[in-house]
Order: structure tokens, then C-alpha cells, then sequence
């Protein structure tokens, strides 16, 4: 094995090229501007931004958090200035910082998600979309609209009507057959997936009998949850093989990221890291360039193809 | 420190001090940059042991500084061993090492002309009192103390208080030191006694929510001190919200960790926490939730 003494790091995530695979997730990075007193903004992969609906929400009660073993609960209620408030505030802020930036949007149904991606498109410094179908913390379940491949795909439909740019599905670990999820997402003309939301969890305080969150159940994220994420990474890649795919769950190491990388993700994005440590993502963007470097891989876009599936 | 100007930054710290005050640690950190820039009020992030059984950065307000110029400034904070974060952080000696952020968060803003200023604490929330009151002291303010906790063992430098105000008065639950009962209590005599111009606060969110209301009757401003839940410190988890209530009367959710910790008591939608603002809840220091949150 020869040591690689530059690695390229770029990738070609649905068709835009981003300079590092190393992305950070939704809702770990608000919309960038805190962190940007702590990195260029322009060294990440991209900025995948907390998800923006048509109308500002307020979110949540706190207590919104409580910490579980290697992990964490949240029960944030997507709280956003709305689609408009985003593109006159924050995205002339990411263009000025030099971020490429990925846009997550939500809605209540796959009208409002249309309307979202609409209100995007044209927006130069939006470089894809990702669809936000599975987050915990709605109303009911029926809002978690990656729980079924026909909604799933509704919405996906919806948004790839009106959509500017390439479109990444987000989708749950909590369900029973994520391939056909993200088949019948990929059916409905999603561009890639990112894999995967938060868990549904729950935390209790026994001393006062009561649940830790205010919202009772939130999302799981954390090493805790690495494992289960590095699993469906795989299942999906292998099942659909070709579809560009974020791995995100637990990265705190450029370990845990090539972990994602080997089983088939095109990218991977840091999330709960970023609350650990501002300067996480870059640490693990080097870490990654060493990686490379030892296992004397040029690219990382080969690494998929160095994985051995058999022990 | 990773940037280059002002702002918070991130650096590994040297332990030069661990202490106990009462049943509370005194920890003091070298980081000169930190210590140059902090303001009363601000807080730090800190995260200590790689291999470590938790996995969130803890906040603590800034107690103390000590700048003496580039390359010589400490901080100090104040703990109480409630969880597994701050065990970690009570098994620190002298030359360990410990990941610090900051300084994070808006800090209380500072008369221009002296004024007679009231600062009252629960619990040793009171820490970054003291800080404030330094600075408040070289501005030629006068100030006037009520420290209060549920027993004399949970009193944080009720002495030093002492010590630095004109007038102090010392509040326990159960009467085990000074009067018995809570701060709101005896916030009314020393307003008027001390003619009060400003309140500073900080502990608990129910004490908060009292010594605002008891501001707001005297017509007197109040800067409290908040205490959320917090993932990341630092913006971007908004999980640390607190409700506000704006001019035109709709309530938003402001980040405590960078709009705040301090805010404008008579903004503060107490009611939307539960909290009435009345004094017949009393300030909840037992078990309150501050101690889980800038402890754990």
C-alpha cells in the first residue's frame, strides 16, 4: 500500500461538486451564522440548513433536551423565520461567508413542501434541496411523511415539480422496510437520499415522575445511533445501487465518517458533533484526509468500492 | 484561540486552581484570550475527559477574571457535583487540561453613571454577581446584596457578599442563616432603603420570574440571568429558548445562549413557563431545574 501524500477529498453529490464530503447536518448548524466566528464556512462540504417551512414556526416548550447515553433527545418543534425570512436574512449571509449550501425544507402537506422549493428556486447560493419526510417532532404521526412510500413519494413528486435544484430525501430509520422507502422516493424522481433523521425516543425523569421533554417524545441522535444509521446506509446502497446518498448519525471522528463512506455514502454530514465542538466538522475533514492518506486510497469517491463486504 | 478578532473561541485550558466554597468547586482555568474578553454575565462551555460517559460541552457563567495582560488571564467558574459532567470536572487537579468555548452569550449591560444597583442571587447562581459587582464597584456604583438558598450549606459567599455590599441581606428557606425565607422577600426594603436604579439577577428561573415581578411593581429595570437546557452553547441547537414578549405583545423564542443569558426581565413571558411572576410560588432552589442545567 502506498501512502497517498494529497488526497482529494471532492465529491459529486447529484451532479453539484462539493470540495469535501464532509457536510453538517440539519438542524445541528441553525443557518451557519454563529459558527462562521469559529470556521470559513466555505472549508465544509456544505451547509445543510435547519428546515425552513412556508410560515415561521415558533417551535417547542422547553425543556426541548435532555442527554441519554451517548446521545441526546430533542424536541426542537422545527422553530424557523419561514422560507421568506431565509432568503432575505440568512442566504445572502451564507453566500457572503463563501458557504455552498443545502436548503432543508419541510412542510404540513406536499403542497406547502412544493411552495417551499418554489420560493427556492432560482436562489443561485441553494445548491440542492434536501426534503425533510422524517421529522419526530410533529403533531402526529401522520407528518412523518417517510413512515409510508406513497406519501413519501407524494411529496417528493410535489417538489421535484417545482424545484430549482437536485432534490436529497431525508428519511427515518423508523420504519420497517426502508428500501422501499427510498425506492419509491427514488421512483418519484428524488435526485439522492440523506439517511437518517433521529429516532423517536422518550426519556423520563423518575424523581418527579414525569417526561424529560416538554414535547414528551423527541428525536434520538448521537454515537448512540451510529450503528443503526451505518446499517441502513448499507442496506440502501446496496439496494439501490448508483443513488447518491448523506450519511449522517453520530460522526464525531473521521473514523466514524469513512465507516459511512465505505458502506456506500457519497458524503456524510456531522450533526449533534457540532454541539460538542464548533470546529468538529473540519477536525474530521482532516482526519479524513489522513485516513486517505495511510490507506493510500487517491479519492475518496473510490472508497465504496474498497469496502469488503465479506470478513 | 481559532479566530482572530473578538468572539468566542475554542481552546484547551490549563487548570490552575480547584477549590471548594462550601459545598460547592471553584475551578480556575488559564485562558488569557477568554479572560480578556469576557464581560459579566458571559459564559463558557467546558468539556473535559476524551473518554469521557456523557456527551454534551456544560455551561457555567464566568464568576471571576483575572487579566494581566497577553498570555496571563484566568476564569473562574463555579460547579455543584450533580451528574456526570460535572464529576468528571471535580476530579480535575492542577496541569489537567480542559476543552473550553467561549465567552459565550450577551452580558448585562452596565450603568454609564454610577447608580445604586441591587443584585440578588439564589443559590450559587449568584456567581457571576460577583464579577458584575467588581465592575460595577470601579464604575463608583453602589451596591447592595440579597444572596439567598434553601439552607445555609447552599449559600455560595454569602460572606464575601457581604464584604462587597453596602447593605446584604441573607435569605435561607429553613432559617439555618440569616432570615428565613426567600430574596423576594425582603426585595422591597432594600429598593427603597438603597433607592435602588437597577436590579441584577441570577438563579433560578422561578426566583427569576419573582425578582422580575417584584422589579417591574418598584417600576424598577431588572437584567436577569437565565438558566436553560443547553446542547451546544453556542446557537445553533435551539434547544435553550426562552419565550419574550415583544412590543406588539407576540411571544418568540429567543436562544438564551446568544440572545441571552441575560435579558430584560419585564420582556420575559414568565407566564408561558408556568411561571406567574407572583411571589407565592417562591424561588424553587431545592432541586430546581438550574442546578441540572448548569451542573450536570
Amino acid at each position: 500500500m502506498m501512502a497517498i501524500p494529497d488526497p482529494d477529498l471532492a465529491v459529486n453529490l447529484c451532479g453539484v461538486r462539493l470540495p469535501s464530503p464532509v457536510l453538517v447536518a440539519s438542524g445541528c448548524f441553525g443557518f451557519g451564522r454563529e459558527m462562521a466566528a469559529y470556521m470559513d464556512l466555505g472549508e465544509l462540504g456544505a451547509v445543510v440548513t435547519k428546515s425552513v417551512s412556508l410560515q415561521a414556526r415558533l417551535g417547542r416548550p422547553t425543556p426541548r433536551m435532555a442527554e441519554t447515553p451517548a446521545g441526546m433527545l430533542n424536541a426542537i418543534g422545527l422553530q424557523n423565520p419561514g422560507v421568506e425570512a431565509f432568503c432575505t436574512t440568512e442566504l445572502p449571509f451564507l453566500a457572503e461567508a463563501g458557504a455552498r449550501v443545502v436548503a432543508s425544507i419541510v412542510g404540513r402537506n406536499a403542497e406547502e413542501f412544493g411552495r417551499v422549493a418554489e420560493r427556492l428556486n432560482g436562489e443561485d447560493t441553494v445548491k440542492l434541496l434536501e426534503v425533510n419526510l422524517s421529522c419526530p417532532n410533529v403533531d402526529h404521526r401522520g407528518e412523518v411523511f417517510a413512515t409510508s412510500p406513497k406519501t413519501a413519494a407524494s411529496v417528493i413528486r410535489a417538489v421535484k415539480a417545482v424545484a430549482g435544484q437536485p432534490v436529497l430525501a431525508k428519511l427515518t430509520a423508523d420504519v420497517t422496510d426502508l428500501v422501499a422507502v427510498a425506492r419509491a422516493v427514488v421512483d418519484a424522481g428524488a435526485d439522492g437520499l440523506t439517511l437518517i433523521n433521529t429516532l423517536l425516543g422518550m426519556a423520563v425523569d423518575v424523581r418527579r415522575r414525569r417526561p424529560k421533554l416538554a414535547a414528551v417524545t423527541g428525536g434520538l441522535s448521537g454515537p448512540a445511533i451510529r450503528p443503526l444509521a451505518v446499517r441502513c446506509v448499507w442496506q440502501v446502497a446496496k439496494a439501490l445501487p448508483g443513488v447518491p446518498i448523506v450519511g449522517t448519525g453520530g460522526i464525531t471522528s473521521a473514523d466514524d465518517a469513512a465507516e459511512f463512506l465505505l458502506v456506500g455514502a457519497t458524503a456524510v454530514a456531522v450533526g449533534t458533533g457540532n454541539f460538542l465542538s464548533p470546529r468538529l466538522p473540519l477536525e474530521v475533514t482532516e482526519g479524513l484526509r489522513r485516513y486517505l492518506a495511510e490507506q493510500g486510497v487517491a479519492t475518496v469517491a473510490e472508497l465504496p468500492a474498497l469496502f469488503k463486504a465479506e470478513r | 484561540m481559532t479566530n482572530d478578532g473578538d468572539g468566542p473561541g475554542l481552546q484547551l485550558a490549563e487548570v490552575i486552581g480547584h477549590h471548594r466554597a462550601g459545598v460547592y468547586h471553584t475551578l480556575t482555568l488559564a485562558a488569557s484570550e477568554i479572560a480578556r474578553q469576557a464581560r459579566p454575565g458571559q459564559f463558557v462551555g467546558l468539556l473535559s475527559g476524551p473518554e469521557r460517559a456523557y456527551l454534551l460541552r456544560r455551561p457555567f457563567s464566568i464568576h471571576r477574571v483575572d487579566w494581566r495582560g497577553a498570555g496571563s488571564g484566568s476564569v473562574e467558574v463555579v460547579f455543584d457535583v450533580v451528574g456526570p459532567g460535572t464529576r468528571a470536572l471535580g476530579w480535575l487537579k492542577p496541569h489537567d487540561t480542559v476543552d473550553v468555548v467561549g465567552p459565550l452569550g450577551r452580558p448585562f449591560t452596565l450603568p454609564d453613571e454610577p447608580a445604586s444597583c441591587l443584585l440578588v442571587g439564589g443559590g450559587y447562581g449568584s456567581a457571576p454577581l460577583f464579577f458584575l459587582a467588581d465592575q460595577l464597584r470601579s464604575r463608583g456604583c453602589r451596591i447592595d446584596f440579597i444572596v439567598g438558598a434553601a439552607t445555609d450549606e447552599r449559600l455560595f459567599k454569602a460572606l464575601e457578599a457581604r464584604r462587597l455590599g453596602r447593605t446584604t441581606v441573607v435569605t435561607t428557606d429553613d432559617g439555618s442563616a440569616g432570615r428565613r425565607g426567600i430574596v423576594t422577600d425582603a426585595m422591597p426594603e432594600v429598593l427603597q432603603a438603597a433607592r435602588s436604579e437597577l436590579v441584577y439577577a441570577c438563579g433560578p428561573m422561578a426566583m427569576l420570574a419573582a425578582v422580575s415581578q417584584v422589579a417591574a411593581t418598584a417600576g424598577v429595570p431588572c437584567q436577569v440571568a437565565v438558566e436553560e437546557l443547553m446542547a451546544c452553547g453556542t446557537g445553533i441547537c435551539y434547544s435553550c429558548v426562552v419565550p419574550m414578549t415583544e412590543p406588539g405583545g407576540e411571544v418568540r423564542m429567543a436562544r438564551s445562549c446568544v440572545e441571552g443569558p441575560v435579558l430584560d426581565g419585564a420582556q420575559v413571558a414568565w407566564a408561558e413557563l408556568g411561571l406567574s411572576g407572583g411571589l407565592g410560588g417562591g424561588p424553587g432552589y431545592p432541586g430546581s431545574l438550574a442546578e441540572e442545567v448548569v451542573g450536570g
